[in-house]
């Protein structure tokens, strides 16, 4: 389904990486691993079409994202770094407007629901902590469940415990239902047992 | 067919560029010398006197060809740009970046003169002539892609996004050309144009003409020189 | 993709109501400025009639201008611009409605503070509707090539003086034009053809500035 091929990556006239070919299906889950600052976000940048490689593609089904623009863009969601939230709105109005953005039907009951499921109030987010902002953020994963791709950079990092074993769940149904998610993490977690491929950029480099 | 198009890449690497572009440079800077000394005795020596202007009109045989080629410039580093995006070869975007501050240049040389004919012949240094507010606007689009491409680090983002100005830019320059002349027929008042030149003999026309030339091979020359400086700093 | 214009437009208007003091301020601007000339020149009523077109374009020109700043940056800061890279619409569509946002923002309510500002200069009222009209007509085309200018310089150290030297230069036909019908009219002439002239530039811009646009987002992104 997604393919990467011999993608090659060069950073501030640092080469992060060369060569760099894999493949994932659906119901698989790729892990991205390496030490800060090995790459992991810019491969998934590349992956997204954010971001063009130094050389190799990234294929969608066989043709290249490239060319697919908005039809692969409409197939995926990014969680980036940042919580990708306007302060000033509410959570319930960025989650609309993140949904109908990506081309998502949702209902408010459903974004209720969402809101709930990761114990959020429906405040503007400038009133909420770092780690409620990230929850704010990945409330978004609930309401993609009919993306056949998910990618997540450090989807963990800033979350506690429950929170955590929340977002790990999702992941692991999503994958079930027959969908990728690739993830890029440098911390252990405890879904990295049940990955199909891993990419190690320390030894890409 | 595809042996040409082959050759044609194989030029659009840098490496193999820089020895071509030093051999061409040095032909067309002596061109440029010659054709100068030409051109100017010609202008300055051989034309005849004008008749309202006095010898002050010989200006014209900077400030014309000038004029000419900071336009000329401006649509070739377009040109470049645009292939530089379209192709995504490096080569083409250094020869858009060698171009500008030629172009600049040329365009500031244009004011300049345009300045000192104005002056015998109105009484002042600056005149709101259509011709020398594009002249005066150009050089401001020439700025702006200049500190552009300066005010970015990434050099990969700084040559895209001076591409993308310059194509931007070439397609107003007509329009802003347009609109200025009819903002001088507006404004008519005191100005006397500076394209009523006066009636061209054939000799102040191939005058101006090998000074164009002239600037033509000395564009080439410094921009490829500035190319190769460009291609070093890349390595 | 008419839902994606409505989206972003409504997103857009709804974060310049939670922040009504950024807004204000632009227009405070446009009203001070022209303020700002007969202190400078002299209030001599002959004067300020005749300069009173080119200074109200000019005070629009720079008040649309100083407000381009807050049209992607917000939105590069705190990382909703990759998730609009990424939407299901193109990117020219979402470009294009963002602009449109802006000019109901910055450009509209010029539009209909303008005869107040004609009125202290002293313009005749006969002149306001061609004044307006061609503010209307201009300053979309201003707030288009000048989202082609913030995306450009989007996240750059120089930031606001180095979008002004880009984009002036680009402004000028529509000054030139705008203030250039309502000094036709001025003279008693018809101001048919340079209104006819704005709206193709209106025309052209939004054909073709969505696309720059695009891809300028697209290579600042990177």
């Amino acid at each position: 389904m997604l393919e990467a091929v011999d993608l090659a990556c060069e950073r501030g006239g640092r080469s992060l990486f060369r060569g760099l070919s894999f493949a994932l299906r659906g119901g698989e889950l790729l892990r991205i691993a390496g030490p800060n600052g090995s790459g992991k976000t810019s491969l998934l940048r590349i992956m997204c079409g954010l971001l063009s490689p130094t050389a190799g593609a990234v294929l969608w089904g066989g043709a290249g994202i490239r060319r697919l623009r908005e039809e692969y863009s409409r197939r995926l969601v990014y969680i980036g770094h940042a919580p990708a939230v306007k302060e000033d709105l509410t959570v319930a109005e960025n989650l609309a407007i993140a949904c109908r953005l990506a081309g998502l039907a949702v209902s408010p009951r459903e974004i209720r629901a969402a809101l709930e499921k990761f114990e959020l109030s429906d405040w503007p987010v400038k009133r909420l902590s770092q780690g409620q902002r990230r929850r704010a953020a990945l409330a978004r994963l609930l309401l993609s469940q009919s993306l056949p791709l998910w990618l997540l950079d450090e989807p963990f990092a800033a979350l506690d415990v429950t929170a955590t074993r929340d977002v790990e769940d999702l992941i692991a149904a999503h994958v079930a239902r027959g969908a990728a998610v690739v993830y890029a993490s440098h911390q252990e977690a405890r879904i990295d047992a049940t990955v199909s491929r891993l990419v190690d950029l320390v030894a890409a480099a | 067919m595809t042996a040409q198009s082959i050759k044609w890449f194989w030029y659009a690497s840098p490496q193999t560029f820089y020895p071509v572009a030093g051999v061409i440079a040095r032909w067309c800077g002596t061109a440029a010398a010659v054709l100068c000394a030409v051109g100017l005795y010609m202008g300055f020596f051989v034309a005849p006197t004008d008749a309202q202007q006095g010898e002050a009109y010989r200006i014209i045989f900077i400030h014309v060809p000038a004029a000419w080629m900071s336009m000329f410039l401006y649509v070739v580093m377009a040109f470049w740009a645009a292939v530089g995006l379209a192709f995504n070869t490096r080569l083409s975007h250094m020869m858009a970046s060698a171009l500008a501050p030629t172009g600049a240049l040329f365009t500031f040389v244009a004011l300049w003169t345009g300045s000192f004919w104005g002056r015998p012949t109105w009484g002042t240094w600056w005149a709101w002539d259509a011709r020398l507010t594009s002249e005066l606007i150009l050089l401001f689009l020439y700025f702006g892609f200049m500190a552009l491409q300066a005010a970015i680090d990434d050099r990969r983002r700084a040559e895209r996004a001076g591409a993308l100005l310059a194509i931007v830019g070439v397609v107003n320059v007509p329009i802003i050309y347009y609109s200025v002349q009819w903002w001088n027929t507006l404004h008519q008042g005191a100005s006397v144009s500076l394209a009523r030149a006066p009636s061209m003999a054939a000799m102040m026309l191939t005058g101006m003409l090998i000074m164009a030339l002239a600037f033509w091979m000395y564009s080439i020359a410094v921009t490829l020189v500035r190319v190769r400086c460009l291609i070093m700093d890349n390595e | 993709m008419l839902a994606a214009v409505r989206c972003v437009v409504y997103r857009d208007l709804l974060l310049a109501l939670r922040r009504r003091s950024d807004v204000a301020t632009a227009l405070l601007f446009f009203v001070i400025v022209t303020s700002l000339f007969p202190l400078g020149i002299g209030a001599e009523p002959d004067l300020l009639r005749s300069i009173a077109p080119g200074v109200i374009w000019v005070a629009a020109l720079l008040s649309c201008m100083l407000s381009l700043g807050r049209l992607f940056a917000a939105d590069h800061a705190d990382g909703t611009l990759e998730q609009l890279l990424l939407s299901a619409a193109p990117l020219g569509v979402i470009a294009a409605a963002k602009a449109l946002a802006h000019w109901l923002v910055s450009g509209l309510p010029l539009v209909l503070i303008a005869p107040l500002i004609a009125l202290q200069y002293g313009l005749p009222a006969a002149l306001y509707p061609v004044l307006a009209l061609s503010l209307l007509l201009g300053t979309p085309v201003l707030s288009m090539i000048g989202s082609i200018g913030a995306a450009l310089t989007l996240g750059l150290r120089g930031g606001g003086v180095l979008l002004s030297l880009l984009v002036l230069p680009l402004y000028v036909p529509v000054l030139i034009m705008g203030a250039g019908s309502v000094e036709m009219a001025a003279a008693g002439l018809a101001p048919d053809g340079q209104l006819l002239l704005l709206a193709a530039l209106l025309i052209v811009a939004a054909a073709f500035a969505p696309w720059a646009s695009a891809a300028a987002l697209r290579i600042s992104a990177e």
